[in-house]
């Protein structure tokens, strides 16, 4: 990788200062993926400013009605979590499986969501589960969150503080891996609130997306055999040399029957 | 059997440095005042460029950057290739030049033109960029049939339409004329899809340079030192060999692809010379997939005559085979006589005709890859085996066994050159049919279909030939090296023992196997034998190993040595014991005179060797060193039958392989734990190439899609079964040890058995390979 | 630009100068000259990698040298007491759970996490487990049978 100015931020208004100063500042989070993308040449900050430091933006805890967690959570944290496992038991199993067990142990919430791989699982639970991102500024609701492929709508060195997720009455998130990365070809979260229904998918388009025709159909009946006839439209997703869009259209209603399945299971 | 002779399964003793860190691979190992070299490589498939080297020349830290014009001027030839075929024309292989550095033309992506060399890693990839390449990028082929094509761009002006060579064995006419009588004939498309070897250590090099000797250092990732520097000297001209020395320390693995002599190697040898300094040279992990050779990638047509009984009366077998962009070290040898000479298979098969064409392209180079054109025919062969059993409506072992060469019928005649010299194929089909309890199979089925799940059976009854040998033979078959093995056994006066071996060890447990093999034979107690290898200083000429080789060829060689050692034992225990020659008997470490209680062991014979006071001086030398090079007599010939059980998901296509079964036939087993843990890594890998694995070119572009692990599918723990592996012994009858070789097997068999399970599971007729998710579920939408 | 990295490793306190960019693999090898992590990879994949910071695992690939500054880190080097292999090291040598070598520490370290968090996991769980460890050479299945062993005999105390 390119050389770079590293430094290690103890508070947000450290990271924010820092960051303003730089020239071309990058905050890390785990750094599973700015890391990767560094070496590979692919990014060249002039400054990392590592969010590692600052204790206030990890933990698990409960608010009320919903789960707040910190953005510097790590992902095996979220995984082990018994306040998690009891009270969203898809967000832990969702957690549990996201990469490998070092990745796991390194990788954030905050991170994760920031990057807005289209592939990645957590986007899939934050609309899902309806959450709302805290940043340093404001609260982003996670339908207004993810905005494009690797795009989000957080602004120039805006931070995520934490992630509000409502404390489902039913959900599953069940995902096909890729064979060779294990990132999500296709990822459905279905999840049962008061408010309603909500499908998200992650994986099969440039950004997480729900599925319109499955949230109403399952509204009506929470059933596999509600979304069996549902397949949504191939145009925009996904073609690669894994799946091609087709597969992966396919996939969006096996994978959400299958998590239908398991959140009325 | 003692507990660490022949047939025990003793641990490893390479064991205790691997697992404690204290293992020396290439990149572990620094020199004082070393430098380090990174590649400048093409992006691009196919391209014309100039290059401008001068900012890159004075970027900080850079010491030098040599192009592949300075290559030429130092008068160092190219790469080459050491085996030459003869087409069906009488003419030669056509084999292009392989620059070390491309001077005007790059010819698939990664081609290395240009290389900075550095005070640090760091700053030699970062001066590295700056190297200015101008490249023009011409139109590419990557696809084998398509660089066929009269339009096909081409990649070198010397090899015509693309072509190497076009090349044919068996009786044609003969064969046709079991085709006109058949009753029946079966036809498969097949593509052997291209794999990339991934050892998990990358290739890596360090050059080091003795102004005082004039003598050179080659450190590098080799199965076969001793060939490597054979090359670099005679071929390519950097030194002559008493003037190199090549050095293969702790290797993480071959399988084939650290056999080759590449570039980057060779140019840090030279480097070092040039600038009176070690280079060091580590592969990242991308370029380990655009430059270590690849392995298969073959487009094939195949036929199977049966008659109305099953029995097979002829095969017509025609494969187009991708070298890559330059014939790689022993590339062309590959899909002739590594691969058409087993179309016999296991079988009584009256008439065979195989036809190869092997043709360039815009990729990386193609070469030999853990099995190494068996793989491929066994792949034929079985896949057409299974088909027709299906297409007659037969019972797929049964019309195997219908068809088997017989058990007393050795040795046997091939229809394609080779001759069989041992084997029992019903007896291992009958071990691996009970191993997973193939007539519980119907009921198993059952209860798939109940859970939604499609179940199916597959078998491969494979037949590897290794220890290619003799080398007379080779000779005459184009192959421009011997393929002896040498050993040396030498007694410290102490009594102790260093084995010298010319095989080379990257993961198969040698410093083990042969320990064993010298204890057993020479009563020395295994914690006092050390095994030597990998280092032409120290060792005796050697050709190292691939092609499962090892303990067949390399291990005879310690055998001889070992009957030289006692021969000479004897002598001296004569003397010491004042009798006859012929009334020492040789047991278990003692020398004893027949029918008395006189005996001397071997470590006071050795004792009295080096110190020779009493000692027949007139007759003898001193010392108890002997070495030996054996060339084997004949091939050796490993088979089994390998079964497996698969599970579909028919909602997504997802294959779960739910049970495998491996039932070998090895010859005679040195350590019982070692063979079964190369019988499993052999079984990943071609469950690997079944399964996952393929590497992918954009056709139009020729840029490597699956450059990473993120896009290549490596096999991982979760993909496979609980892998249950049975042996029997029919020994090899023409080397001392009766052994075959087992460390290609798994790789050889798995293919055609993983697909035949799959075909069968969801009632398609073919399926290509690797069977992705995507492919099988696309087939069970075709089959309807 | 450079910056002075002190840890514990593997019992030991350390410290090194080295550029901001270099990785905590690159430390442990080139500057601390602790050859037993290796790098069979540049895209975090391969696990060869594998050590623990702070008790857990991570890949030493995919972490800066100054993210450590403070950490304590254990390698493969340090496992081993007085010439006693650890119990996991010893089932991996008991039950041929290594071939060429070259991935083993990482899938030693790796065992060691995972027994740590789950001291019986089934096979299963350590298939699973071992989702970032490549190995080319032993199909798994002995690194399986390995760390189950080690996983009893680390129960018992062994």
């Amino acid at each position: 990788m390119y050389n770079f100015k590293y430094q290690r931020a103890s508070s947000l208004d450290d990271a924010s200062k820092a960051a303003a100063a730089a020239e071309d500042a990058e905050y890390m989070a785990g750094g599973m993926t700015l890391i990767p993308t560094m070496k590979q040449r692919l990014a060249q900050p002039s400054d990392l400013i590592d969010l590692g430091g600052i204790a206030s933006l990890s933990g698990i805890r409960r608010d009320g009605d919903a789960l707040a967690i910190g953005a510097m959570t790590r992902h095996a944290e979220v995984a082990s979590s018994e306040e998690v496992k009891s009270a969203i038991p898809a967000l832990a199993a969702l957690a549990a499986h996201i990469g490998d067990p070092q990745v796991r142990n390194r990788g954030t919430l905050g991170g994760s969501i920031a990057n807005a791989d289209p592939a990645a699982d957590y986007p899939a639970a934050l609309v899902g589960l309806n959450a709302t991102v805290k940043t340093d500024r404001r609260e982003i609701a996670a339908d207004e969150f993810f905005t494009g492929l690797f795009e989000t709508a957080l602004e120039e060195h805006e931070i995520i503080t934490e992630v509000r997720f409502p404390i489902p009455e039913k959900a599953a998130y069940v995902k096909f891996p890729n064979p060779a990365s294990r990132y999500a070809v296709v990822g459905v979260m279905v999840c049962q609130a008061k408010d309603g229904v909500r499908v998200a998918v992650t994986g099969a388009g440039p950004s997480v997306f729900r599925v319109d025709a499955m949230e109403k159909a399952l509204a009506t009946k929470l059933s596999p055999q509600a979304v069996e006839g549902i397949k949504v439209p191939e145009d925009g997703l996904n073609t690669d040399i894994h799946a091609s869009a087709e597969y992966r259209a396919h996939l969006v209603t096996v994978m959400a029957k299958r998590a239908v399945a398991a959140a009325i299971g | 059997m003692s507990a660490t002779g022949i047939g025990a399964a003793v641990r490893r003793k390479e064991d205790y440095r691997f697992l404690t860190g204290n293992g020396r691979y290439l990149d572990d190992i620094s020199l004082p005042n070393q430098s380090y070299a990174y590649f400048v490589r093409s992006p691009h498939a196919h391209a014309t460029f100039t290059v401008g080297i001068e900012k890159a020349e004075n970027a900080p830290g850079v010491i030098a950057v040599f192009t592949g014009a300075d290559i030429v001027k130092a008068g160092l030839g190219g790469l080459i290739c050491g085996w030459v075929i003869t087409g069906k024309n009488g003419e030669p292989h056509k084999a292009p030049p392989h620059p070390l550095l491309a001077v005007d033309t790059v010819r698939h992506v990664g081609d290395p033109l240009a290389v900075v060399i550095a005070e640090s890693y760091a700053q030699a990839k970062d001066a590295a960029e700056t190297v200015e390449v101008d490249y023009q990028p011409k139109a590419a082929v990557t696809s084998p049939t398509a660089a066929l094509d009269n339009s096909a761009p081409q990649v070198h002006a010397d090899a015509p339409g693309n072509l190497c060579y076009d090349w044919e064995i068996g009786d044609k006419s003969a064969t046709d004329a079991m085709f006109n009588k058949a009753h029946h004939v079966t036809k498969l498309e097949l593509i052997n899809n291209r794999l990339i070897p991934n050892a998990i250590e990358p290739r890596s090099a360090i050059g080091d340079y003795n102004s005082g000797t004039d003598e050179i250092t080659l450190y590098t990732t080799s199965q076969n030192p001793h060939v490597a520097r054979l090359v670099i000297s005679a071929f390519v001209q950097l030194t002559p060999e008493h003037k190199l020395r090549v050095v293969a320390p702790d290797i993480g693995g071959g399988f084939g692809s650290k056999i080759f002599i590449y570039s980057e190697e060779t140019v840090a040898a030279w480097a070092a010379r040039e600038l009176k300094r070690p280079v060091k040279w580590t592969a990242e992990r991308s370029e380990s997939f655009m430059t270590d050779a690849h392995g298969r990638d073959h487009v094939t047509h195949a036929e199977l005559a049966l008659d109305k009984s099953g029995k097979f009366l002829g095969m017509k077998v025609s494969t187009v085979a991708n070298l890559g962009a330059y014939l790689s070290t022993f590339a062309t040898c590959v899909p002739t006589y590594l691969y058409a000479t087993l179309m016999q298979g296991q079988y009584t098969t009256e008439a065979i005709y195989c036809e190869v064409k092997a043709v360039f392209t815009h990729t990386t180079p193609v070469d030999a890859l853990r099995g190494a054109g068996r793989p491929e025919a066994t792949y034929v062969v079985e896949r057409l085996v299974e088909q027709a059993a299906r297409e007659m409506k037969m019972d797929a072992s049964d019309l195997r066994k219908i068809n088997f060469i017989p058990a007393d019928a050795f040795p046997y005649q091939t229809q394609v050159a080779l001759q069989y010299d041992s084997g029992n194929y019903a007896g291992s089909m009958d071990q691996a049919l009970k191993l997973i309890d193939y007539k519980g199979f119907s009921k198993r089925k059952e209860q798939s279909k109940a859970e939604g799940k499609l179940r199916g059976v597959g078998f491969s009854a494979y037949i590897e030939a290794c220890g290619i040998a003799p080398s007379a033979v080779v000779g005459s078959l184009g192959a421009g090296v011997g393929l002896y093995e040498s050993a040396e056994i030498r007694f410290n006066p102490t009594g102790n023992v260093t084995v010298f071996t010319g095989s080379h060890s990257h993961g198969q447990g040698h410093e083990t196997t042969f320990a064993q093999l010298v204890s057993d034979k020479l009563g020395v107690p295994f914690d006092n034998i050390d095994v030597v290898h990998g280092d032409t200083a120290r060792i005796p000429f050697a050709m190292g190993t691939y092609g499962s080789r090892s303990l067949a060829v390399g291990g005879s060689a310690i055998s001889k040595a070992i009957d030289k050692v006692i021969a000479k034992g004897r002598k001296i225990a004569a003397h010491t014991l004042e009798a006859a020659e012929e009334d020492i008997e040789f047991k278990d470490g003692n020398f004893t005179v027949k029918g008395t209680d006189r005996t001397m062991d071997i470590g006071a014979v050795a004792f009295a060797a080096y110190v020779p006071h009493n000692y027949p001086s007139d007759e003898l030398e001193p010392g108890l060193d002997e070495s030996a090079f054996y060339d084997p007599a004949n091939f050796t010939f490993p088979a089994g039958t390998h079964a497996c059980e698969v599970e579909v998901d028919p909602d997504t296509g997802v294959v779960d392989i739910v049970k495998w079964v491996a039932a070998d036939d090895f010859g005679n087993i040195v350590n019982p734990m070692i063979v079964e843990g190369q019988v499993h890594g052999g079984v990943a890998h071609g469950i690997g190439q079944a399964l996952l694995e393929g590497c992918q070119y954009a056709p139009d572009s020729g840029q490597l899609l699956t450059g990473s692990f993120m896009d290549y599918g490596m096999p991982r723990a979760d993909v496979f079964p609980d892998i249950e592996v049975a042996t029997q012994v029919t020994p090899c009858p023409h080397n001392p040890l009766g052994v075959k070789g087992c460390g290609e097997a798994g790789a050889i068999a798995a293919p055609a058995a993983l697909v035949n399970a799959i075909t069968d599971a969801i009632g398609a007729s073919n399926i290509t390979m690797p069977a992705t998710p995507e492919k099988v579920w696309r087939a069970l939408n075709a089959a309807g | 630009m450079t910056v002075t990295v002190s840890m514990t490793l593997n019992g030991k306190k350390v410290s090194a100068d080295v550029e901001e960019r270099t990785l905590l693999v690159s430390l442990l090898r080139d500057h601390l000259r602790q050859t037993g992590t290796h790098v069979g990879c540049d895209t975090s994949q391969c696990g060869a990698c594998v050590v623990h910071v702070n008790d857990r695992s991570v890949k030493s690939c995919t972490m800066l040298a100054s993210q450590v500054d403070g950490a304590d880190v254990l390698t493969i080097e340090g496992l081993a007491k007085n010439g006693e292999l650890h119990p996991m090291q010893e089932a991996f040598r008991d039950n041929h759970g290594l071939q060429c070598g070259f991935c083993t520490p990482g899938m030693v370290m790796s065992a060691l996490d995972l027994v740590a968090n789950n001291p019986d996991p089934s096979e299963r769980e350590v298939r699973e487990w071992l989702e970032g460890n490549l190995c080319r050479c032993t199909g798994y299945h002995n690194i399986v049978k390995s760390i189950l062993a080690g996983a009893k005999a680390m129960r018992k105390g062994g």
